[in-house]
């Protein structure tokens, strides 16, 4: 699929009556937001990103899907920051409960890196996988098409390898793309991955790729898996974190720990919410809404009398340790997918892989 | 709240801006059905007209400076049930408790024609270090929000939601990209109390802290972090987390860390 191929797809989405939503450029970064046409993709651009820095950098070529990850995720779209869940209105002595419309909205997201993809499998998991589904987040997810585009190069703080999720898109994705980009080629290699996909994509009538554009897009996918800026030694954590709960190594990251919560938010697979009642002046309007909470903040874990986490390095702890170690206990998979977004977006550049090596040092 | 029918509420000015008790003029259009539900009893920025206590709910804005101040505040606490502390001032003692350590006569000396006539106290101090304080209420200003907020919560007699958590939270419910990692920036969101819906990064302007410490705030990080990373000299660090809530303890230990020389 060539240029022209690609938004005619676009064209055909929005047609098809989805709303597509991929990479923008917005307020320095690649962020989430309304693609009408390719213009609005992140041409050209890329993001340099280390402990604590992200960068919007121009690449030297027009590659479009050419980034890693940035300050947005799925989640946004899936389990939004905030969500109204009913309305009480009170006239009289009578009490009216208006319960929430199931969102209907047809949404394709465009663009979807491989640990992206298998974030929000984990969040699915999380949120449709016990006895009581998420009815928000199910309808939500119902009405999502997956347009994955596998990564062709990774960023500083990436280790998707580390955990199984990429750099290839695989599973969750409703459609592939490989974007494929030289001196004298722009195109992508294109793989129908679901029958939803594969139905959207015959109205276009791609030509089929040959055996050697197939190879170079696959080649290309395999030099990222080789680039990844940083490495998580998986051997043994789930166990050597469980053991070390009362390691001093804690309190060192407590004593540069901001409890600030970035981490846990900009986490595509941190799913923790609050739920909080509104009222109006006269208490005749009531809501109840939804809101992204963290492990980090005190009252996250009150109870009665206070809070059970008092301390940053018991939170810390907890956070590490249920995305590392009882996560997998509980879901049988890792919380983390190696997107890397909790070390760029920490403001001090904590490095979740370095205090794993430490942990892993400390502790042999 | 089951004091009377009708609460009656009281605003009282100490030393301050008038700035967080405008935020309840600028209420506009909650200020009808607020008058509906409370009864105003003592608001001068509305009113002359000043009705004798005892009162339900106090909103107390300013620091203490003077010893005539010292004593009516005890006097706002004897007449009110609930006594809420309004703003950066009342909380922390302001940016005039800058004056704290420095010599107040030096000051007195230089600014008035007539240093005989001010009668004032050595340091700026919250309403806390005076009276017992039911709520407090952060920022320079409040966020009228909250205020409305605090008084809802009060008259159907609920938890106010208010939180203790960084501005950095309410960047990500924003989806604002935080302005330190992606520009560079300095900002004092991770370690200042949210409140503002973080207002200045949304014009992407860093974080001033006017909403004073967060809980468990880490300032000392922070600063490290920045000067060390960023190359921001500590004497604009030291400037930043001296201003509307210096007094704040986690800022002042903070400023301790990294001396002048440092």
């Amino acid at each position: 699929m060539d240029l022209a191929g690609l938004a005619d797809f676009v064209a055909a989405l929005w047609s098809a009556g989805y709303r597509v939503i991929g990479p923008t450029v917005g307020d320095g970064a690649i962020v989430y937001g309304e693609v009408r046409s390719l213009s609005d993709l992140p041409q050209g651009l890329t993001d340099q990103q280390e402990a604590g820095q992200y960068r919007l950098v121009r690449r030297n070529d027009d590659a479009l899907f050419g980034f890693h990850v940035g300050p947005h995720s799925l989640k946004r779209l899936l389990l939004p920051p905030k969500e109204r869940l009913f309305t009480t209105i009170r006239k009289g002595p009578a009490l009216t409960v208006v319960p929430e419309q199931i969102p209907t909205e047809k949404i394709a997201f465009l663009g979807a890196k491989a640990c992206e993809i298998q974030a929000m499998l984990t969040q699915d998991q999380v949120l449709l996988g016990g006895h009581h589904p998420d009815v928000q987040y199910l309808a939500r997810r119902r009405n999502l098409l997956i347009i994955g585009t596998s990564c062709t190069s990774a960023g500083g703080t990436c280790f998707c390898t580390s955990m199984g999720s990429g750099p290839s898109v695989g599973e969750g994705a409703d459609v592939a793309l490989t974007e494929v980009i030289s001196e004298s080629t722009h195109h992508f290699i294109v793989e129908a991955k679901s029958s939803r996909g594969a139905e959207l994509l015959s109205p276009l009538r791609l030509p089929s790729a040959s055996s050697s554009e197939q190879q170079i897009a696959a080649q290309q996918v395999a030099a990222a898996a080789k680039q990844m800026g940083r490495t998580l030694v998986t051997d043994g954590l789930k166990e050597l974190i469980a053991q070390a709960m009362d390691s001093s190594h804690w309190d060192s990251v407590a004593t540069r720990c901001l409890s600030c919560a970035n981490c846990t938010l900009v986490c595509p697979t941190c799913f923790c919410n609050t739920v909080e009642d509104v009222t109006d002046l006269a208490g005749e309007h009531s809501e109840r809404w939804r809101r992204w909470d963290s492990c980090f903040h005190e009252d996250f874990s009150y109870l009665h009398g206070g809070a059970v986490r008092q301390s940053v390095k018991s939170r810390y702890r907890q956070w590490l340790s249920h995305k590392l170690s009882t996560w997998i206990d509980q879901f049988g998979r890792s919380g983390c997918v190696g997107c890397g977004r909790c070390i760029t977006f920490c403001p001090v550049g904590i490095d979740l892989t370095a205090e794993c090596a430490t942990l892993q040092a400390r502790h042999p | 709240m089951k004091a009377s029918p009708v609460p009656k509420i009281a605003v009282w000015k100490f030393a301050s801006c008038d700035g967080c008790q405008l935020s309840l003029l600028d209420c506009e259009d909650e200020l009808l059905q607020l008058a509906e539900l409370v009864h105003i009893a003592n608001f001068l920025e509305a009113s002359s007209r000043v009705e004798s206590g005892p009162y339900d709910v106090s909103l107390v804005e300013g620091s203490i400076t003077t010893e005539h101040d010292r004593e009516r505040i005890l006097e706002v606490r004897r007449q009110s049930k609930y006594l809420i502390a309004i703003g950066a001032c009342a909380t922390s003692g302001g940016i005039q408790a800058l004056r704290n350590g420095a010599s107040v006569e030096d000051f007195i000396r230089q600014v008035y024609a007539h240093p005989e006539y001010i009668s004032t106290l050595r340091d700026s101090t919250p309403m806390s270090a005076h009276v017992s304080v039911d709520y407090e209420l952060y920022g320079c200003p409040i966020n009228k929000t909250q205020l409305l907020e605090v008084i809802s919560a009060l008259l159907q007699g609920r938890k106010p939601r208010v939180f203790s958590h960084s501005v950095c939270v309410d960047c990500k419910l924003r989806g604002t990209p935080c302005l330190t990692v992606t520009r560079g920036l300095t900002c004092l969101g991770p370690v200042t109390h949210a409140g503002c819906e973080a207002l200045c990064p949304s014009y992407g302007r860093g974080c001033f802290g006017c909403y004073g410490p967060k809980e468990s705030s880490n300032p000392s990080s922070l600063v490290s972090h920045l000067h060390e990373h960023l190359g921001v000299p500590f004497v604009e660090l030291r400037r930043l987390l001296s201003s509307f809530t210096t007094q704040a303890a986690p800022f002042v230990e903070a400023r301790k860390r990294f001396p002048p020389g440092t």
